[in-house]
């Protein structure tokens, strides 16, 4: 492949040295990037397999909750719908509510206080209603997400709505 | 660019550093390719650093170690392969860093005013057969779990002080949960401590003094010696072979996984078979063979006394080789060099021979 350029008039030497020079560049640029690439995936892949394993859990569609028909009125059930903090409320009216527990403003755990009839983020005082979830005080932009909850003898499943 | 050089440059002098590193030269002849074993020993040493960090963030010690690693080695993405990168680049730290001890013992470049970089080396050495040590526990399986419980009989064996030394190091008087924490707390913290102010010494030393010539070079008239410039020459051959020892690691840790093996049990009888890592092999073996001349725990004495005695000398040999080296004192430095490494060779063999 190798030409001695003075044996060939068509090309000049100065610009076969310019692309022999870019060819070296883009061929040693390409091959740090392939490296970079051969590590940073697997070291990417391993630092992210938690992620990639809670967010497998974050997909389930529902939940049994066994025995929780039992639920006293006036009582809350905490569990996790997947990774996340979730809670079933039994109200005294003999409805049955379910909720993502984290609260839409910053992320705090929310409480359910059953003589208020209200849902009460402790962090910064945001406040929802206990039987629709909607923010009704404070500082949440939006309301909390609601489960479906369907209760047969010996299990209620939460579902998403 | 230019700009962003142009304002770095006017305030951390960068253009300084290149006419340095320009004006820099390091000896070229026959024995140059022997320079590289610093080198690599340094890269390794900086695989060990990042993929044991990233180990860590999944490694617990104490009573969940056994199980980390399972779930490290099996459940998380390429968990395996980040260990074995850790431990072939173990290896091959240890392995170059032997090759880079011996050139520079038949090289003579312990002599004047090289001596401080000698024995920080040789302190380097030790603490690297110390992080090897300490490292092999962490997993807790069968054969970590015993090779410890032997590796420990050896402090075990110095008189008077042995027996309390070899108690703190385990946290008790039998090897368990107590003493993989502790050998976590000497891997990860203290001896990197200890390792990395010693290995910025060392290479301020060997920038300071710059390389040592072989003998056989010294001869050759001081006009006729022949150099290459630090940057970029010898960067770009010290950055390949670089490369190519990345290549090597990323291929064996690729092909040839460490194995977990079953939960260290305290109860369990030694694994049949067993035997330390390559690099106690010989003393391994040493030990073994002169337990068969003299029999007892007078000779595992004696033996460890050997070691202590031929360390000792080795680190010493500056003081001794001060002549030239043709010398009958050099002469006898580069005898007692080829036997510390045949009978390092020979043992080593044996131990994978007759086991």
């Amino acid at each position: 492949m190798s030409k001695n350029p003075s044996s060939n008039p068509s090309i000049e030497s100065g610009d076969e040295d310019i692309s022999r020079l870019n060819f070296i560049k883009v061929a040693v640029g390409g091959m740090c990037v392939a490296y970079a690439a051969a590590i940073g995936y697997p070291v990417f892949r391993y630092l992210n397999s938690p992620v990639s394993r809670e967010a497998a859990l974050a997909s389930v569609k529902d939940v049994a909750l066994a025995g929780a028909d039992k639920l006293p009125l006036g009582a809350v059930l905490l569990f996790k719908f997947g990774p996340f903090p979730s809670m079933l409320i039994h109200h005294k009216d003999d409805s049955w509510v379910a909720f993502d527990s984290v609260c839409t403003h910053l992320g705090c755990t929310v409480q359910y206080h059953p003589e208020l009839e209200k849902i009460v983020c402790a962090c910064h005082g945001g406040q929802y209603d206990s039987h629709t979830g909607a923010n009704i005080s404070g500082p949440p932009p939006k309301p909390l997400t609601k489960f479906n909850v369907k209760v047969s003898p010996g299990t209620v499943t939460v579902t998403r709505a | 660019m230019s700009k962003i050089y142009e304002y770095l440059d006017e305030r951390l002098s960068i253009s300084d550093l290149k006419k340095f590193t320009e004006k820099k030269t390091v000896p070229n002849h026959k024995y140059s390719f022997w320079y590289y074993w610093g080198g690599i020993s340094l890269l390794c040493f900086l695989i060990q650093l990042v993929t044991g960090i990233l180990l860590m963030i999944y490694y617990k010690p104490g009573p969940d170690a056994y199980n980390s690693v399972r779930a490290l080695t099996y459940d998380v993405d390429f968990g395996w392969l980040i260990r074995s990168a850790h431990s072939w680049s173990a290896t091959i730290f240890l392995l170059s860093v032997f090759v880079h001890m011996f050139s520079v013992y038949f090289m003579k470049a312990y002599k004047k005013p090289r001596e401080f970089g000698w024995w920080s080396g040789m302190a380097l050495l030790i603490l690297g057969l110390l992080f090897g040590f300490s490292g092999y526990l962490l997993p807790m399986d069968e054969l970590s779990f015993t090779a410890t419980k032997v590796g420990l009989a050896i402090p075990e064996n110095i008189p008077v002080i042995g027996h309390a030394i070899a108690s703190l190091m385990r946290g008790g008087l039998e090897v368990s949960e107590i003493t993989v924490q502790r050998f976590f707390a000497w891997h990860a913290v203290v001896l990197p401590l200890l390792y990395l102010p010693l290995l910025m010494f060392h290479l301020w030393l060997v920038q300071k003094h710059g390389n040592a010539i072989p003998p056989s070079e010294e001869e050759v008239p001081f006009a006729q010696r022949k150099t290459i410039p630090f940057f970029p020459n010898f960067l770009m051959k010290d950055l390949a072979m670089w490369l190519f020892t990345l290549n090597v690691v990323a291929i064996m840790a690729s092909l040839f996984p460490p194995d977990l093996g079953k939960m260290a049990d305290p109860l369990g009888p030694a694994p049949v078979g067993i035997h330390p890592e390559w690099y106690f092999m010989s003393s391994f073996e040493m030990l073994k063979l002169l337990g068969k001349v003299i029999t007892g725990t007078i000779g595992e004495a004696v033996g460890i006394t050997i070691f202590t005695l031929g360390l000792v000398l080795w680190c010493l040999i500056p003081f001794y080789d001060v002549s030239s080296p043709k010398g009958l004192k050099g002469r006898r430095a580069t005898y007692f060099g080829l036997f510390c490494l045949a009978v390092l060779l020979v043992t080593t063999l044996l131990g994978y021979l007759i086991g």
